[in-house]
C-alpha cells in the first residue's frame, strides 16, 4: 500500500506535467478530498438503518439460518474461522446483498463482517487469510442482475436490453470464481500473518531464557 | 414481458426483505426498536473512522484521472486490442471500473451515448461495467472501517480477477454478439 500511494501521487503529477495538465491535477487534490468526506458523510444514515436492521436479523435469529444454509461453501472458503462464529453470518448477508444488486445494504454489512472477522484477526494492522478471502469476493462484484447498467441502457433507447444481462452474469461468474481461487492460491504462498497476540509474553520468555 | 417482471422485482425486493426481517423479528420477540437504535449507534462511528482512508484512496485516484495517463495508456493499447474488436473508447473503462464507480458509470453513459444504442461497443461497455465492482473503493472502506493499513495480497487479488474479468468480457461479448 506504501508503494501504490507513493506511485499514484507522484505518476499523477509526473504525467500531469507532460502533458500540461498539472493545473488540473493539484485541483483534483482539493476536488478528491471533498469528495471521500461527502462519501463518508453519505454513509452515516444509510449505514446506521441497516446496521440497525441487521442487528434485528441477527437477534431473530435469521442470519444464522443463512449462514447455515451455505455453511457447506463457507467451511472451504474461511478454514481459518471457526465454524459458529457470528462473521459467518455477515459474510452470507454481504454477499446476498451484493448478488441481489442491493448496494447500499451490501457496504454496511461488508463492513460488519470485517468488524467480526478483525475480532479474529491475530494481527490487528494487517489483513487476514479470511480477510482477503471476503474482499476478493466482494471485488469481484458479483451480481444476479445489473440494474443500473440496464437502466442506463433503457435511457439511451436500446431495444432489447435484457440480452445483456445473461453474458454478464457468465462474465461476473468467471471473475467471481477466479477471485477465490486466486485469494486460495495466495493464502498458501504469501508470507504469514505474525501473531501479535501473545508477543508481550513471548518477548517477556526470551528475556528470562537468555538471563539464565 | 421480462421487462416487466424485472421491473417488479427490483421494486419489491427491499420492501420485501425489510418486512421479513421485521416481521421475524417481532415473531421471535425482539424488542425492535431498541435494537435497532442501538444497532444504527455504530454507523456514525464507522462513517467516520474511514474518512482517512477514503481520503488517502480518492484523492489518488483522482490525481491519476486528472492527469491524462489513462488516455495515453489507452492510446498505447489501442492497436493491440483491435484486433480483439474492442474499440478505443472502451480501453479507459477497462482502467477506470477499477478506480471510480461514479467515472465507470459516466464514461459507460458517454460510450452509449456515442456509439449508439445496438452498437457493439456499447453491449461491451455495458457487460465490462455490469460484471465488474470498485476494487479500490471497497479495499479502502472495508479495511479503513477495521483500521488495516497491510493489504498484504487484497490488492493483487482483485487487480487480477478484474484483469480476467475484462478478458472474460472481451471473449464473451466477441462469442455472443
Amino acid at each position: 500500500m506504501n508503494y501504490i500511494f507513493y506511485f499514484l501521487i507522484t505518476i499523477s503529477i509526473i504525467a500531469g506535467a507532460v502533458n500540461g495538465k498539472l493545473p488540473d491535477v493539484v485541483n483534483s487534490i482539493l476536488t478528491g478530498a471533498e469528495l471521500s468526506v461527502k462519501v463518508a458523510f453519505s454513509l452515516i444514515g444509510i449505514m446506521a438503518f441497516w446496521l440497525g436492521m441487521m442487528k434485528i436479523a441477527k437477534q431473530s435469529g435469521l442470519v444464522e439460518i443463512i449462514a447455515k444454509l451455505i455453511k457447506p461453501v463457507t467451511k472451504h472458503l474461511f478454514n481459518e474461522i471457526p465454524e459458529n462464529s457470528p462473521a459467518i453470518g455477515d459474510i452470507a448477508m454481504s454477499f446476498s446483498a451484493n448478488a441481489l444488486g442491493l448496494a447500499n445494504a451490501a457496504t454496511p454489512i461488508g463492513i460488519k463482517a470485517m468488524d467480526e472477522l478483525q475480532k479474529q484477526n491475530i494481527d490487528k494492522k494487517s489483513a487476514s487469510n479470511a480477510m482477503c478471502m471476503f474482499l476478493a469476493m466482494s471485488t469481484a462484484g458479483f451480481q444476479l442482475i445489473p440494474a443500473t447498467v440496464l437502466s442506463v441502457l433503457i435511457g439511451i433507447g436500446y431495444k432489447n436490453p435484457t440480452e445483456i444481462i445473461a453474458p454478464t452474469l457468465l462474465v461476473t461468474t468467471i471473475a467471481f470464481l477466479s477471485a477465490i481461487c486466486i485469494a486460495k492460491i495466495f493464502q498458501k504462498y504469501w508470507i504469514p500473518q505474525k501473531d501479535y497476540r501473545f508477543s508481550q509474553n513471548t518477548v517477556n520468555n526470551e528475556d528470562f531464557t537468555e538471563d539464565v | 414481458m421480462f421487462q416487466q417482471i424485472m421491473d417488479l422485482i427490483s421494486l419489491w425486493l427491499l420492501p420485501l426483505i425489510l418486512i421479513s426481517i421485521l416481521t421475524l423479528g417481532l415473531f421471535k420477540k425482539v424488542p425492535l426498536y431498541e435494537v435497532f437504535t442501538d444497532g444504527a449507534k455504530e454507523g456514525f462511528k464507522v462513517a467516520i473512522n474511514i474518512i482517512p482512508y477514503l481520503v488517502a484512496i480518492i484523492v489518488g485516484i483522482s490525481m491519476l484521472r486528472a492527469s491524462g495517463l489513462i488516455e495515453i495508456i489507452g492510446q498505447l493499447l489501442a492497436p493491440l486490442l483491435s484486433h480483439f474488436r474492442v474499440s478505443a473508447d472502451v480501453i479507459p473503462l477497462m482502467i477506470v471500473r477499477s478506480l471510480s464507480g461514479s467515472a465507470a458509470l459516466g464514461v459507460f453513459s458517454d460510450i452509449a451515448n456515442n456509439a449508439g444504442p445496438d452498437a457493439y461497443t456499447t453491449k461491451l461497455a455495458a457487460i465490462m461495467v455490469g460484471s465488474s465492482e470498485t476494487t479500490f473503493y471497497v479495499l479502502a472502506v472495508y479495511f479503513g472501517a477495521v483500521g488495516i493499513s497491510k493489504f498484504r495480497y487484497a490488492i493483487l487479488t482483485g487487480l487480477i480477477a478484474d484483469f480476467i474479468g475484462i478478458a472474460a468480457a472481451v471473449l464473451v461479448c466477441n462469442w455472443m454478439f
